[in-house]
């Protein structure tokens, strides 16, 4: 592995607190020197002025598809979307097929990651054994072979009483558990906000008094039972106040927010459009504000994309047929910087929550430009124009709300344990 | 085939007839004039004629009717066409097939118009760009039933000449019905104050807050405040699943408090009309004996429909040809 020299970056590290421009110097896959002017002796130079070096971008949240759904996405497929992204590491959904419940499944994810993947795959396993929501999955074999976290993602564990046996059980790991927080009682069918949109095209509504109803109940079963319990994908104004809420009482909470969430509203379904079709449904203008605001004020600890490939007939159908998600590694950058551009948040807040902030719930050391930390970083144009056309994504998925919308920042080079994983050519 | 009724088609501009939000209201205007000569030679008993002749319509149904789709059947025969109903238990749509390759495949089999209906919301407006035929809306989901609401219009018109300003009341399952929300577009373009009458659970959500996205309405939970100096009032009917259970504690209950009845009647103006998309729930939304009332005008909204959908495939197919 050779090594290389970025020259004239805008270097921005909120974890350490960094915001200069200078030069960073990797070599063995780590990174070794901050500074001006560093000499190139035989590394390969990258010049990155008048662009943003950043740490790698590390997404708690994404579907890889792999095992059962190679058609939507492979973990080959998936970190390369996510290299083109900016992205160096990703946490994978265990909503497979077979889902990710024991131990050997995430060794075998592991080890395709390991031949096939470009960046670095972390494997999230089951709360429940088939997501089934009845009975608890091996967590300690599968945090023994590497998972992360637990989650039953894209079902919320219906049962309060498996969900705080799951807490109590899992507690010794000290691993997050991660709730897709829809009461499916409430939820009632709703696939879209309840609300005029839904009204005006006749469609089922599911009101955020499901997801606050369910932030709550689980927030309550952390404090109970002293769990690490991670929200995904927040939409609701009222879900922001309840973790607000759950964080001042000192329960060990952390919260995701999705840039669909935070850049689309319910709007973008008019029409039947079920490439804006996602788990939890697209919110109000009103929601959106205060998804930014807990972004601001700490509420929301992170952005993760919550990624979601499909193939081209699993959206090209009736409405309610439709799949859900948006496959969201290549435009995630582009539609962030949009609440930059419009001053609603710092670029400095945007990067902590793609880098440091998804660390430290990890507990792991990356997201980090500290010498000896892995090489892994992120250079981006944060002004430069371009045109989403998704027949240009390397994801297997083509399903986005974006297509051709004008998108301002791009990633011009990914770095992945100091070797270059994505050159935009 | 020469334009030979006195109409301009010239401000028709719909290949489908999806939803009458899609309208404007001189369109609509358009249907009620082109609607009023089908419905003259109705009358005549000159049913029979020969504009569609060579044409073959398909039917589409996802879902049990007898009078909308036996409506649509008579109208493309009294026009001409050939018509073909497709029987959906039976198709190969019970195979698994996808609803753009069923509509493909009726339409390499012949089809130049399709009447569809289907359970799901928007799968009309899913389809249409994709195709070829013209696709008449025969309801989808909760969202839209247009030839329903036009056929309405047409009804009311015919007793109240002009809908500016009318007090129109709608009364008892709004939020699950297609015929309402298809009524609500269609009044509220032609100029009627529209009435919303039920129990806060068969209501949609948000019809309070101001929205460029659907008509503002009143709402009531008071029949008898809802039809105070009422011009029309149309009771929807209630289907069997939503009878018992979390929307309504039982039929009793909703009768007691949402059926018009020759008292209640008595609170709207004079003259005022009672209408119904059909079939009753006799005793239930309506009290039987008043269907017996002249002024209730269901059998008329029956035999208007034939008119109307006779209408909207004639516009369709002039639209075909001079476009």
């Amino acid at each position: 592995m050779h090594d290389i020299l970025i020259k004239n970056g805008h270097i921005i590290a909120p974890g350490e607190g960094i915001d200069q421009i200078g030069d960073i110097f990797l070599s063995d896959g780590r990174i070794k020197q901050l500074g001006q002017n560093l000499p190139a002796t035989n590394a390969e130079v990258i010049d990155a002025t008048e662009q943003i070096v950043s740490p790698g971008f590390i997404d708690l949240h994404c579907h890889l598809r792999q095992p059962g759904f190679e058609a939507k996405e492979t973990i080959q497929s998936g970190t390369k979307a996510a290299a083109k992204g900016g992205f160096t590491t990703v946490c994978c959904m265990p909503n497979t097929s077979p889902p990710l419940d024991n131990a050997p499944l995430i060794t075998y994810v592991n080890t395709i990651a390991a031949n096939e993947a470009c960046v670095r795959v972390l494997p999230i396993g089951c709360i429940t054994r088939a997501r089934n929501g009845e009975e608890l999955s091996d967590m300690v074999s599968m945090a023994q072979a590497g998972a992360v976290a637990f989650t039953d993602d894209g079902n919320y564990v219906r049962n309060p009483n498996i969900l705080r046996r799951a807490m109590q059980y899992s507690l010794p790991l000290g691993l997050p558990i991660i709730e897709h927080c829809e009461d499916a009682d409430l939820c009632d069918g709703g696939q879209v906000n309840e609300g005029i949109i839904a009204t005006t095209q006749g469609l089922c509504g599911n009101s955020s008094v499901a997801e606050e109803i369910a932030v709550a109940r689980d927030i309550i079963l952390a404090e109970h039972t002293g769990a690490r319990l991670h929200i995904a994908h927040v939409s609701t104004r009222g879900a922001v106040e309840q973790i607000r809420q759950g964080k001042k009482r000192g329960v060990k909470l952390s919260a995701e927010v999705t840039p669909h969430h935070l850049t689309l509203s319910e709007e973008a379904l008019l029409g039947y459009n079920t490439q804006a079709k996602v788990s939890p449904p697209l919110r109000t203008p009103a929601d959106i504000e205060a998804l930014i605001d807990g972004l601001n004020d700490g509420t929301i600890d992170v952005i993760a994309t919550d990624h979601a490939p499909h193939r081209i007939i699993d959206k090209q159908c009736e409405f309610a047929n439709a799949a859900c998600g948006i496959s969201g590694l290549e435009t995630a950058l582009g539609s962030l910087l949009k609440i930059v551009h419009n001053g609603k948040l710092s670029l400095t807040t945007l990067l902590a929550k793609l880098t440091c902030a998804p660390a430290s719930i990890l507990r792991m050391k990356i997201g980090s430009l500290q010498v000896n930390a892995p090489a892994d970083l992120t250079i981006f144009s944060p002004h430069k124009e371009w045109i989403v056309d998704s027949s240009n994504f390397v994801s297997h998925g083509h399903n986005t709300p974006l297509e051709g919308e004008t998108l301002h920042g791009q990633v011009s080079t990914t770095i992945y344990s100091g070797k270059v994983v994505y050159r935009n050519t | 085939m020469a334009n030979t009724l006195p109409i301009n088609i010239s401000a028709w501009n719909h290949r489908h007839i999806l939803d009458v939000q899609d309208l404007s209201p001189a369109e609509i205007e358009l249907v009620m004039e082109t609607t009023k000569v089908m419905q003259e030679r109705l009358l005549r008993n000159s049913k029979k004629s020969s504009e569609l002749s060579g044409k073959t319509v398909v039917t589409l149904f996802y879902e049990a009717s007898t009078r909308t789709r036996g409506s649509f059947e008579i109208a493309a025969k009294n026009l001409g066409a050939d018509v073909v109903n497709i029987t959906v238990q039976t198709s190969s749509v019970a195979k698994g097939e996808s609803l753009i390759n069923t509509i493909k495949t009726l339409e390499s089999i012949g089809a130049d118009f399709l009447v569809m209906r289907h359970p799901l919301s928007g799968a009309h407006i899913s389809v249409a760009p994709f195709m070829r035929a013209g696709l008449i809306n025969a309801g989808d989901g909760w969202h839209a039933h247009p030839t329903q609401a036009l056929l309405d219009l047409f009804t009311m018109l015919q007793h109240l000449k002009s809908m500016e300003g009318r007090r129109i009341v709608i009364v008892g399952d709004i939020k699950h019905s297609r015929v309402a929300h298809s009524n609500i577009w269609c009044l509220s373009k032609m100029g009627a104050k529209v009435v919303l009458c039920a129990p806060p659970t068969l209501l949609p959500a948000g019809l309070g807050q101001a929205s460029s996205h659907f008509p503002s309405v009143e709402v009531q939970h008071d029949i008898r405040t809802a039809i105070a100096d009422a011009d029309v009032i149309m009771e929807l009917r209630l289907q069997k699943e939503r009878m018992k259970g979390d929307l309504l504690p039982g039929v009793e209950e909703f009768t007691r408090s949402y059926q018009l009845n020759t008292a209640r009647l008595a609170l709207a103006k004079p003259q005022a009309i009672v209408m119904h998309p059909g079939p009753v729930n006799e005793d239930i939304e309506l009290e039987a004996k008043l269907l017996h009332n002249s002024r209730v005008v269901v059998n008329e909204q029956v035999a208007n429909g034939v008119a109307v959908r006779m209408a909207l495939l004639q516009l369709l197919a002039w639209r075909e040809e001079y476009a």
